[in-house]
């Protein structure tokens, strides 16, 4: 999966399942304030990362993605190392 | 002592989703029965159930208030929105005062099974999700209820089998009665998928009459051969008198009576002295004779021997006098928890437009339903006061009764 595609399926998923509008999701903004998550919604995130790519994501992980860029490159990040292995 | 009142009511049910088309439903006598194929497949005896709508909640509620919402409290938050609509209580009036949350709910298959079925594929409980420990709970109803309509007062979900809704009309008005609340949301949810039936379909409870859906409920009918499982949600908001006319509401009927009792008896096995007992404490709670009562919506469900015993027990109690009874289960099937619940809202539509829903599929009589003044057509009648019975596994039972408002 090219690096296209997988944004384009987060993006997805985020408009379907964390109900954002599509022009919400600009990349530098902030995840966490944009889709109003609270400390339950992100064990959702978790589990439609896994529905989509997989994966799990370690709770301690999103420590470190801020943006949608950020998120995107982590994912990404993910997504290449599965493919590479 | 306060009076109590009742000024809402909001129903999602196989008759219909609004009070008009439910209102209708009953009128025409029009069964909400059908077939769903899928239970063959998960072996199921009958393939028989009560038919609602899938709710679309998307657009109307938020996502974090929907992911914790099980089948039921789906059903129950529309009827619960549109209770409080009729009684003209809007989010500031909820803000301002403690109104109480008392709903009946006593189970929760599908998000259980969902949740196993997850489990053992994934291996990973964070992999649940976030909604799943929501939904699953017993009181799932009444904690997603209170976050969704942020309601301050009492808070609890009563489990009592097939009288869980019909208790939580009881004790609600007990609480009000006794200064302890003002106003609270009462009612009953039902979740209607196969999960939560199968072991029920497994004790031959049901009707396998399945060729003719719609006359396979047959309360009270020499030929009946067992129930039909339904669901839904039905809510009814109860208040005190004051409450009602300080605050100038449409006050639609007064609860004037709830008797309780257990058989001390069979787990399913109904007697007919626990039953009697109920009536009877109902009734004197409510201050009131039998020749006093108007109408009775009877509990049964149309097993041979739950219909037998209640037909034995209201004979016991009211002997010549002999009110027309019907049970609305006929056209509905079971409504199980929530059953208490939406046939007071079924006999409250009666009391409204002067008529008594008939009990359809009745056909012939057994030794005794012939002692009963049932009725198999619609009739035109003015009802001042009727009389609800609820009764569960366990042997719990539950009565009210119901007055027209008079100042």
């Amino acid at each position: 999966m090219n690096e296209f595609a997988v944004i384009k399926k987060i993006n997805a998923f985020l408009i379907d399942e964390f109900e954002v509008e599509a022009e919400e999701i600009i990349p530098e903004a902030n995840l966490k304030e944009t889709l109003d998550l609270d400390s339950l919604d992100y064990i959702d995130l978790v589990v439609v990362i896994e529905n989509n790519f997989g994966f799990k994501v370690q709770a301690e992980d999103f420590q470190e993605i801020l943006s949608f860029q950020n998120f995107y490159d982590y994912i990404l990040t993910r997504v290449k190392s599965i493919q590479g292995a | 002592m306060k009076r109590v009142v009742i000024t809402g009511m909001g129903i999602y049910a196989c008759l219909g989703t609004k009070l008009e088309e439910v209102k209708q439903s009953l009128y025409l006598g029009k069964s909400g029965i059908g077939i769903d194929p899928a239970r063959a497949e998960m072996g199921f005896r009958s393939c028989l159930t009560g038919v609602v709508p899938k709710p679309a909640l998307r657009g109307l509620l938020k996502r974090r208030m929907r992911v914790g919402l099980a089948e039921q409290g789906e059903y129950a938050f529309l009827a619960t929105r549109d209770a409080l609509l009729h009684a003209q209580m809007d989010e500031d009036f909820l803000e301002e005062h403690e109104v109480g949350l008392l709903y009946g709910n006593d189970s929760s298959a599908l998000a259980v099974m969902e949740g196993v079925d997850r489990m053992r594929d994934k291996r990973d409980t964070t992999l649940l999700g976030s909604g799943g420990i929501f939904q699953q709970m017993n009181s799932t109803v009444t904690m997603n209820l209170a976050t969704i309509f942020k309601t301050k007062g009492i808070n609890f979900t009563i489990s009592a089998a097939c009288a869980s809704g019909s208790h939580t009309i009881g004790m609600g008005y007990f609480l009000i009665k006794h200064g302890l609340q003002n106003q609270i949301i009462c009612g009953g949810a039902q979740e209607i998928n196969p999960f939560a039936m199968g072991s029920f379909d497994g004790l031959s409870a049901f009707s396998i009459r399945q060729d003719e859906p719609t006359k396979a409920s047959r309360p009270f009918d020499r030929d009946r051969d067992g129930l039909i499982p339904s669901g839904g949600a039905a809510t009814v908001i109860i208040e005190s008198l004051e409450s009602a006319q300080k605050r100038g509401a449409n006050i639609l009927a007064e609860v004037i009576g709830y008797g309780f009792s257990s058989n001390g008896a069979h787990i399913s096995q109904p007697s007919v002295e626990g039953p009697a007992r109920s009536l009877s404490l109902c009734l004197e709670d409510a201050g009131i004779s039998v020749e006093d009562i108007d109408y009775i919506n009877a509990h049964a469900t149309s097993t041979p021997i739950g219909d037998s015993s209640e037909a034995r027990a209201i004979h016991q109690v009211f002997g010549a006098c002999k009110p027309p009874v019907s049970s609305t289960k006929s056209m509905t099937g079971h409504e199980c928890w929530m059953a208490g619940a939406s046939e007071v809202i079924y006999s409250m539509l009666m009391m409204q437009e002067n008529f008594i829903a008939p009990n359809i599929n009745f056909e012939n009589p057994d030794e005794y339903s012939a002692k009963l003044n049932i009725m198999t057509k619609t009739t035109e009648k003015k009802i001042d006061t009727f009389l609800s019975n609820s009764f569960g596994f366990g042997g719990t039972n539950s009565t009210l009764i119901i007055r027209k408002f008079k100042n």
